[in-house]
């Protein structure tokens, strides 16, 4: 089963984080994704989108675009823009275990993009940064 | 996001509710530099109310943390739970703060 949910093209800005929370919403909603899995696709989601607004667009007026597909047992969300090449998976995990005065202010989004989803690929594809995170639908744990 | 403040004796309760994401972020750090220039010192956080979080409110809870700390007061953090920890867990933050499972008992040790 190959399904297109839903897709959604909007501005790389921050101010439409909300647009896209909606989004995620209702494609996890339609999906059947366990809520707490939802809840971290949504912040994985933010991770990306901010990422994009601040590298691939760092002077703005770009898009991103967002596709939800059910693919089998899963929820596969690709995330393309059409600005500089940059892999926030590259981007070095933070020391998580730094107590608070040395803790760096920083380095979460890759690695909360990593952590939040099953499996996370980035491609560069006809002059595109893609994203693809990929969901089952219930946790194992 | 809406945040509430509440004087409790010497210390101030900031409820926080809805979202701290990265369009409401630069707001809850706002809001305490303003409580920080007013001189409060010590605050609890409360999260009862708390729906979402992602690593730009967590940037903002350690920037606020540190100007706290800065000024030789003290943060404390209130009724974290659900998804909400979660985000916390993963990211070794449960660790670097002092987390309450309600606000009366972040107070008391706020003001040991």
């Amino acid at each position: 089963m190959r399904e297109i949910l839903h897709t959604i093209t909007c501005a790389a800005r921050v101010e439409k984080l909300g647009e896209i929370a909606e989004f995620i919403e209702k494609c996890a909603e339609r999906f059947g994704l366990d809520v707490k899995r939802a809840f971290g696709l949504q912040v994985a989601v933010e991770e990306a989108f901010v990422n994009i607004c601040s590298y691939a667009y760092p002077e703005g007026g770009g898009d991103a675009t967002m596709t939800a597909k059910a693919e089998e047992d899963c929820l596969v969300l690709e995330i393309s823009d059409k600005g500089f090449p940059f892999n926030v998976l590259l981007l070095q995990d933070p020391d998580t275990s730094k107590d608070i005065t040395e803790r760096e202010i920083g380095g979460l989004g890759g690695y909360f993009i990593r952590r939040l989803t099953d499996n996370v690929s980035y491609r560069r594809e006809n002059g595109e940064n893609i994203l693809k995170m990929v969901l089952h639908r219930t946790g194992t744990s | 996001m809406n945040i509430q403040t509440t004087k409790v004796s010497t210390t101030m309760v900031v409820t926080v509710a809805g979202r701290l994401d990265a369009v409401t972020a630069p707001d809850y750090e706002r809001r305490f530099t303003a409580l920080i220039a007013e001189g409060e010192k010590r605050f609890i956080v409360d999260f009862e109310k708390l729906d979402y979080i992602s690593s730009a409110g967590l940037r903002a809870l350690l920037a606020t943390a540190k100007r706290v700390k800065g000024i030789s007061g003290e943060i404390a953090l209130a009724n974290i739970g659900g998804t909400v920890k979660e985000v916390f867990d993963i990211s070794g933050f449960g660790s670097i703060f002092s987390m309450y499972e309600s606000v009366d008992s972040a107070l008391i040790a706020v003001n040991k």
